[in-house]
C-alpha cells in the first residue's frame, strides 16, 4: 500500500509538532533525525551520506549534484551511481541536515541517511583485492615479455648466458609480485589447513610457491626451463575470478545494507503534561505513549487509548483488507496507520514486539542456506585431493620406479601441480555468474547473493504468498457493472477527500474527477458531503444505514447514500498480478510443485487458488506455520522457492532454499530475501528461474571443459613433456573457452525476449 | 644484444609506469563507481545548458 500512501512530510510536521526543535524526516511513515549520521570532515566540514534509492541514470546523478551545489553552504556533493549513494559535506552553522533531503525531497528524490561506519572493511577488502590484481597483471605481462624471448630463444641462437639473464630478471619481476599478490591465496590456505581441511586455495598457493621454489633452483642450475610466468599467470587469472566473485558480493552487501540502515527509527513520546519527545526505538518502554500519525507505521507493539482509525496489517499478517481500530483495541509495530491520528500505550519494548519475534525467528530459520555447499567447494574437494596424489604419485612413480634422480622427479611432479592448477576451475563460477546477475540486473532483478543462483537451480517446489506477491496489493472495483456512472464519479468526489484505502482505490478507478469541497471525515464510520441542499453520506454499512446482510463475500465494500434514495455497494478485491497465472502455469510446466501459504482469510484464499489453478494451499497461516510448512517440505525432501512480500512471511523467506521478494515488500522481507524483483511484472520470477538454470548448465560445462582438459594436460605432465610453454598456452586456452561459454548467456538472454 | 642492456629497461619501466598509475587511480578512489563513470561523460561543462530545468525548482 506504500505507493499510494507516499511520503508525507508535511503531515508528520503538522502532527508531531517537532518541526521546531528536532527538523527531521520521514522515511515510510518512520520518523528519522539526519543529524545523528552527520560526521566531521578534517577540514571542518559536515558530511552526511545518503542512500538515494530511484536515482536511475545520469541525468539524475547531475540533477542532484548541480541541485545541491547551488545551496550556498553545500560545498562538496557526489553520487555513486553504483551503490546509489551520495555523499555530501557542507558547513553545519549554515545548514542544518533536514535542510538537505528536503532539498533532495524537492527535486523528487527520496533520500535516507546511511551510516558509513557499515561498509568500511569490506570496501577496504575489495580494493586490496585489486591492488594485488594490478600488480599480478604487471607481472604477468612484463615476465610474458621476458619468456617469450627465452621460448623463441630455445629454437634459435639464444646463448646460455643471455638466457641465464633473463631467467634472473624474471625472478626479479615475479617473486615480489607472488609475495605480494599472492596474499589473498595463501592466507585463505593456511586457515583452511589449520582447520583441517582442504580448499582451492591449498593447491593453488602450493602450485605457486613451488613453481618459485623449483623456478629459482632452475635458475642457479642455468637450465632451459623455468616456471617464473606460469606462476604469475596463473596468480592473475585466478585473482581475475576471485575479483568477479568478490565484486557480486559485495554489490549483493551494498543492496542489503541499504536495506538495513532503514530500519534505524524513532518515535513521538507524549508526556503526561503533554511535551513530545523524539526517542529511538530501543528506548521506548512499556507503558509509554506513543502518537502515530496518519499515514505513518506504528512504532510499538501496544493498545489503542486514543483516536479511532484504520490500520492496514498486509506487511505483518498478510490481510488484504484494512482493520478499523479504536480505543482498547491492540496494534502492532510495522502496520501501517492510514486514516487519523492515534495515542497508544506501549505494551511490550522493542525487544518483544511482534516484529522482533519475526526477526529472531528469522535467524533461527536460516537453515535452508546454511546447509547449501557451494559448487566451487564441492569441487575443491574433490579436486584438491586428487591434484596432490597425482602429483604425489608422479614423483614417487618417477623416483622409485623410473629410477631418475629425484631432484628431476619432484620437476616432473610440481609440473603436474601447475598444469593442473585450475584457471579454468577458479573462472568457472564467478564468470557466469558475473555475467547472470548483469543480465539480471537489466531485467529489474536484484542479486543479493550470488551463490542463490546455484541454490536456486535445484528448486522442485515454489511456494507463493499472497497478498502483495499474487496479488498488487492495491484495490480493484468488482462491480463496476452495476453501478450507475454518475454515482461512481459522485462517490468518487467526496472520497478524494480522505487517505483511507478503500476511498483511495476508489477515486483511482473514477478517473479524474474534482474533490467535492467541505467534507467530513468520521473516522472508522464515513464521509458526510453536501451538495444542493442534499446530504451525502459514503462509509461503512452502518453509516449508509443498510440493514440487510447481503451473505457472506470476499470483497470490501463501500457505501453511497445520496439523501432518503437507496444506498448504491461498491466492492472491491485485492488484484491479482496480470501475469500470476501465466507464472503459476510456468512453473508447473518446469515440473514444479506450486502452493499457496497465505495469511488472509479462508473464504478471500479459497476462490483465490482456485482461479489460479494452485491446488495446495493453506490460509491464515501465522508466520510459524509458514516455517512449519516449509520444514515438512524439506522433510520430504523438497527444495523450495519462496516467494512473499509481507513482514510475516520473512521468516519463511529466510527458511526457505531460495527466495525471492518483490521491491514493494517490507524492508525486513527485502533483507531476507535472495532476490528482489523490480516493477509490477511477476513474471521476473520465472526468468530467473531459468538464467538460474542455464547458469548451472553453463558451470558444469565449465567444470567439464577443465575436467577434459585435465584428462589431456595431466598424463602429458606426468610424463614429463610438459614445458613452460605447453602450460602458458594450456592455462590461456582454458581460461579464455570458460569465459567465452559464460558469455552465451548474454545469447539465451537475447532469444527469450 | 647490447642493445637489451637498454631495451630491457626501458620495456619494465613502461610497465612499471603503467602499474603505478593504476595504483594511484584506486587510491584516490576512480575505481568506486564504475558505472557513475560511464554516464558522467555525457555531462556538459556549461552551468546554462541545465537552466531550464533547474529554474523550477529554486
Amino acid at each position: 500500500m506504500d505507493a499510494f500512501i507516499g511520503h508525507k512530510p508535511d503531515a508528520v510536521n503538522a502532527h508531531s509538532g517537532q518541526a521546531a526543535s528536532t527538523p527531521s524526516w520521514q522515511h515510510d511513515g518512520v520518523t528519522i533525525d539526519p543529524s545523528r549520521y552527520v560526521t566531521e570532515t578534517e577540514d571542518g566540514l559536515a558530511q552526511l551520506h545518503l542512500i538515494v534509492e530511484n536515482i536511475e541514470c545520469a541525468a539524475c546523478v547531475q540533477r542532484i549534484e548541480r541541485g545541491l551545489l547551488k545551496l550556498p553552504a553545500i560545498d562538496y556533493a557526489r553520487v555513486n551511481l553504483s551503490t546509489h549513494r551520495l555523499t555530501v559535506r557542507w558547513d553545519e552553522a549554515q545548514l542544518h541536515p533536514a535542510g538537505i533531503l528536503e532539498k533532495l525531497m524537492k527535486m523528487g528524490f527520496d533520500a535516507k541517511p546511511f551510516d558509513p561506519s557499515f561498509q568500511e572493511s569490506a570496501t577496504d577488502d575489495d580494493t586490496d583485492l585489486l591492488r594485488c590484481l594490478g600488480v599480478a597483471g604487471f607481472a604477468a605481462a612484463n615476465v610474458m615479455l621476458i619468456s617469450v624471448s627465452v621460448w623463441a630463444g630455445l629454437v634459435s641462437d639464444m646463448g646460455p648466458g643471455t638466457r641465464g639473464l633473463f631467467h634472473w630478471i624474471s625472478a626479479l619481476i615475479v617473486l615480489p609480485a607472488v609475495a605480494y599478490a599472492g596474499r589473498p591465496f595463501f592466507k585463505s590456505a593456511l586457515t583452511a589447513i589449520r582447520a583441517g581441511h582442504l580448499n582451492m586455495d591449498v593447491p593453488i598457493s602450493l602450485a605457486v610457491l613451488l613453481a618459485c621454489g623449483m623456478s629459482i633452483a632452475e635458475s642457479f642450475a642455468n637450465a632451459e626451463h623455468v616456471f617464473f610466468d606460469a606462476a604469475a599467470m596463473l596468480l592473475f587469472f585466478l585473482l581475475i575470478g576471485r575479483y568477479l566473485d568478490r565484486r557480486a558480493r559485495s554489490q549483493a552487501r551494498s543492496a542489503a545494507q541499504n536495506l538495513l540502515s532503514l530500519r534505524t527509527s524513532a518515535a513521538t513520546v507524549l508526556d503526561d503534561d503533554g511535551g513530545q519527545t523524539l526517542l529511538p526505538i530501543h528506548e521506548i518502554a512499556p507503558d509509554m505513549r506513543v502518537l502515530v500519525t496518519a499515514g505513518a507505521r506504528v512504532p510499538v507493539d501496544g493498545v489503542v487509548e486514543e483516536g479511532q482509525t484504520t490500520i492496514d496489517t498486509s506487511m505483518v499478517t498478510g490481510e488484504s483488507l484494512p482493520r478499523e481500530s479504536t480505543k482498547g483495541e491492540a496494534v502492532f509495530a510495522g502496520t501501517m496507520n492510514l486514516t487519523a491520528p492515534i495515542t497508544v500505550r506501549v505494551t511490550k519494548s522493542d525487544q518483544d514486539t511482534l516484529l522482533s519475534e519475526i526477526v529472531r525467528l528469522m535467524e533461527e530459520a536460516e537453515q535452508g542456506r546454511a546447509s547449501y555447499v557451494r559448487l566451487a567447494d564441492r569441487a575443491a574437494q574433490i579436486y584438491a585431493p586428487a591434484v596432490h596424489g597425482l602429483a604425489l604419485l608422479t614423483f614417487l612413480a618417477w623416483w622409485l620406479v623410473g629410477g631418475v634422480a629425484w631432484q628431476d622427479s619432484l620437476f616432473t611432479a610440481i609440473a603436474v601441480l601447475i598444469i593442473t592448477c585450475p584457471c579454468a576451475l577458479g573462472l568457472a563460477v564467478p564468470v557466469v555468474q558475473v555475467v547472470a546477475v548483469g543480465q539480471l540486473l537489466k531485467q529489474g532483478v536484484l542479486v543479493k547473493a550470488a551463490e542463490a543462483l546455484e541454490r536456486l537451480a535445484l528448486i522442485d517446489t515454489v511456494v507463493f504468498d499472497k497478498t502483495g506477491t499474487l496479488t498488487t496489493g492495491a484495490l480493484t472495483l468488482v462491480n463496476r457493472d452495476d453501478i450507475l456512472p454518475e454515482d461512481l464519479a459522485l462517490a468518487a468526489s467526496i472520497a478524494a477527500a480522505s487517505r483511507h484505502p478503500l476511498s483511495r482505490a476508489l477515486a483511482r478507478e473514477a478517473g479524474t474527477v474534482a474533490a467535492l469541497q467541505g467534507v467530513v471525515e468520521h473516522p472508522g464510520s464515513g464521509l458526510l458531503a453536501e451538495r444542493e441542499g442534499q446530504m451525502i453520506r459514503l462509509g461503512n454499512r452502518v453509516w449508509c444505514g443498510v440493514t440487510d446482510e447481503g451473505g457472506a463475500h470476499a470483497y470490501s465494500e463501500i457505501w453511497l447514500k445520496r439523501g432518503g434514495a437507496k444506498p448504491v455497494a461498491f466492492l472491491f478485491q485485492d488484484e491479482i498480478r496480470e501475469d500470476a497465472r501465466a507464472v503459476v502455469q510456468a512453473f508447473h510446466q518446469r515440473g514444479m510443485q506450486v502452493e499457496l501459504l497465505s495469511g488472509d482469510r479462508e473464504d478471500v484464499v479459497r476462490p483465490f487458488a482456485d482461479a489460479l489453478g494452485i491446488d495446495t494451499w493453506s490460509a491464515q497461516a501465522q508466520p510459524q506455520d509458514k516455517i512449519v510448512r516449509l520444514n515438512a517440505l524439506r522433510e520430504e525432501g523438497r527444495q523450495v522457492l519462496m516467494v512473499g512480500d509481507g513482514i510475516n512471511d520473512a521468516p519463511a523467506l529466510a527458511a526457505a532454499n531460495v527466495s525471492l521478494s518483490p521491491s514493494s515488500a517490507s524492508d525486513v522481507s527485502q533483507a531476507a530475501a535472495d532476490f528482489v524483483f523490480q516493477g509490477g511484472r511477476l513474471a521476473a520470477a520465472v526468468t530467473l528461474y531459468d538464467v538460474a538454470v542455464k547458469s548451472k548448465s553453463l558451470i558444469m560445462q565449465n567444470y567439464g571443459h577443465a575436467f577434459i582438459y585435465n584428462v589431456i594436460a595431466v598424463p602429458l605432465a606426468m610424463l614429463g613433456y610438459v614445458t613452460p610453454l605447453l602450460a602458458a598456452f594450456a592455462m590461456s586456452a582454458s581460461s579464455l573457452v570458460v569465459t567465452g561459454n559464460a558469455m552465451r548467456l548474454y545469447r539465451m538472454q537475447k532469444v527469450s525476449k | 644484444m647490447t642493445a637489451l642492456i637498454y631495451l630491457l629497461p626501458i620495456a619494465l619501466l613502461m610497465g612499471f609506469i603503467g602499474l603505478i598509475a593504476f595504483l594511484w587511480s584506486l587510491k584516490s578512489g576512480q575505481m568506486d563507481d564504475l558505472e557513475g563513470a560511464a554516464n558522467r561523460i555525457l555531462f556538459d561543462d556549461e552551468e546554462d545548458e541545465m537552466s531550464t530545468d533547474e529554474s523550477k525548482e529554486t
